[in-house]
């Protein structure tokens, strides 16, 4: 996978010139469940056409901050804005990949109809789809190397398709902000080179990325910036300064050295206030 | 043949059976493929039932029987609501709690009136040989309406049986198209209990679905299969009933459930010879 990374580094993105504007900005922004503030006081900032990690272990506050940025959850104290606006407001600009998808296997629905359903909040209720989005739901299709599972039943894909289909999904809707929830989960190697494709696709067109990962190697390492969360914010930098063993020591718990490369044992830090080991 | 269409064409009140039972199929079908993508089942079977106290009220007082079931709906949504909202109960203890409620509430009732059998078979059971011409203008257009949400919402709808959250991000209020959805389930029960009557409308909801979404690889397939369903248990059920002399809403509903079991044994059986045929050439 060492070759991927080289070729699709940042510096060799062809440059695009990207206006500089501000897609997402947190001040002093408090998130959690029902007022209950799961991480307080975060500063950060996203900008067009650069991609932000989110690591930590389960329970660590990732996935809340994602539901805040799409305005599934209510901000708890500061503020927080999404193309200038408060969350919840740019349906057509963002597109969101939650972690759980429940009801895979009972709906009787194809995988394009899946892909397709990208397309409906540029839509809304009643404007019909044309050729183009019928390219666009292709095009998505065969960047996350699916194309042959056009017709096939959801039910019948493996997980790993399943997470395909989800990915080219988000791909479709060909949003301004992508608001990942571990988006590599269940992917196999191939499928996850064409993410990481992908993924730089997207940033070439403009789009910014925010995603909840494990992987500090291939992905985080892709990003302009990297948050590291243990119910608070340990670290948050470019990857080179913040991905270090004492950071992830207090990010994860347990970190192995081996192969010039720092190895992540994961813990459970259940909810409980996160202390340094 | 003859055995066929006689009962039909020497009968007006089996052809507006029929017709009704067409109507009612239609509706049944739409509203309960949603009930079974977004798993709505009980809350369909509490709405059948709920609305019982509501009829019987509305005989006892001389109501129309369909204003009686409305009212009897609405508080049946708005409990469960209530309760769920309030109390840290789960939606199907809710269901529940309201659903033998409701039910006792209507007995209860009904055994006040003078027919009292009577009557609750009629509540129960629809009485679809008997059934009026403004009776079946009244399901026309409600089955107009319940067509004209299931082609508006669509999407919404997709998006919430697919995920909810994803409805919610894609711009399409959850609370909004779930509340749409279960009024759209409500007029359905309200409308069809005088042709199958509350205790039947279930299974008309349920079964041509349910043996819809075996067959189907997509939504809009798996409704068509269901309006086929539900109108081939109609025409057989009332067929069976004229010739044997057997009630009708019953009859109709145990063609229903015969053909999904007909319909499950056959895909089992069909999958059981695909695999074995796979198996096979793999060796």
């Amino acid at each position: 996978m060492n070759s991927l990374n080289n070729s699709i580094e940042r510096s060799t993105r062809p440059s695009v010139t990207i206006e500089n504007t501000t897609y997402l900005k947190a001040e002093n922004l408090s998130i959690g469940y029902s007022h209950q503030s799961v991480i307080s006081d975060m500063n950060f900032e996203l900008k067009a056409g650069e991609a932000f990690a989110l690591i930590g272990t389960n329970g660590s506050g990732k996935s809340t901050l994602l539901k805040t940025i799409v305005g599934l959850l209510p901000v708890v104290a500061g503020r927080l804005s999404v193309f200038g606006q408060p969350p919840g407001n740019n349906h057509r600009r963002i597109a969101y990949m939650g972690q759980f998808h429940h009801s895979g296997f009972v709906l009787p629905i194809r995988a394009i109809d899946v892909v397709r359903m990208g397309r409906f909040p540029l839509h809304g209720l009643w404007k019909q789809m044309g050729k183009h989005d019928d390219e666009i739901v292709m095009s998505a299709m065969r960047t996350m190397g699916i194309e042959k599972l056009v017709d096939s039943p959801l039910r019948s894909l493996s997980g790993g398709q399943q997470q395909r289909t989800y990915l080219a999904q988000v791909l479709a809707h060909q949003a301004d902000l992508l608001v990942l929830d571990e988006p590599t989960s269940g992917l196999d190697a191939g499928g996850r080179e064409l993410y990481l494709h992908a993924i730089n696709d997207e940033l070439c067109r403009g789009a910014s990325i925010i995603m909840a990962t494990h992987d500090i190697h291939e992905e985080a390492a892709l990003c302009h910036q990297v948050m590291l969360l243990a119910r608070k914010v340990v670290a948050l930098g470019a990857p080179k300064d913040v991905i270090t063993p004492d950071a992830l020591l207090t990010t994860f718990g347990i970190v192995v050295a081996g192969e010039q490369k720092l190895h992540v044992l994961e813990c459970l830090h259940g909810h409980d206030d996160q202390k340094p080991v | 043949m003859d055995w066929l269409l006689t009962p039909f064409t020497t009968n007006s009140f089996m052809v507006q059976a029929l017709v009704a039972g067409i109507l009612v199929s239609i509706a049944c079908a739409i509203a309960g493929t949603f009930i079974i993508l977004r798993g709505l089942a009980f809350i369909g079977d509490a709405l059948a039932h709920g609305v019982l106290p509501g009829i019987a009220v509305a005989i006892l007082v001389g109501f129309p029987g369909i204003l009686g079931a409305a009212i009897g709906a609405a508080f049946m949504i708005g409990g469960i609501t209530l309760i769920t909202q309030r109390s840290r109960l789960s939606s199907d203890t809710a269901i529940g709690l309201l659903f033998v409620g409701m039910l006792s509430l209507g007995v209860v009732i009904v055994s006040r009136s003078a027919s009292f059998s009577g009557d609750l078979t009629r509540i129960l059971f629809g009485e679809i040989l008997g059934i009026s011409v403004q009776s079946i203008l009244i399901q026309l257009a409600a089955t107009i309406v319940i067509i004209a949400i299931a082609f508006i919402c669509l999407r919404p709808f997709l998006l919430l049986s697919f995920d909810p959250e994803q409805a919610e991000v894609a711009g399409f209020s959850v609370r909004l198209y779930h509340n749409i959805m279960l009024f759209m389930i409500a007029i359905t029960v309200i409308v069809s209990f005088q042709t199958v009557g509350t205790l039947l409308v279930f299974g008309l909801l349920i079964a041509p679905a349910g043996a819809g979404a075996l067959l189907a690889k997509r939504i809009q397939a798996m409704m068509a299969w269901a309006i086929l369903f539900g109108i081939l248990s109609m025409y057989s059920g009332l067929l069976i009933s004229y010739h044997f002399d057997l009630a009708a809403g019953s009859s109709i509903i145990l063609m229903a459930i015969s053909l999904f079991f007909i319909v499950f044994i056959l895909q089992n059986l069909r999958q059981r010879r695909t695999s074995r045929s796979e198996e096979a050439s793999h060796e």
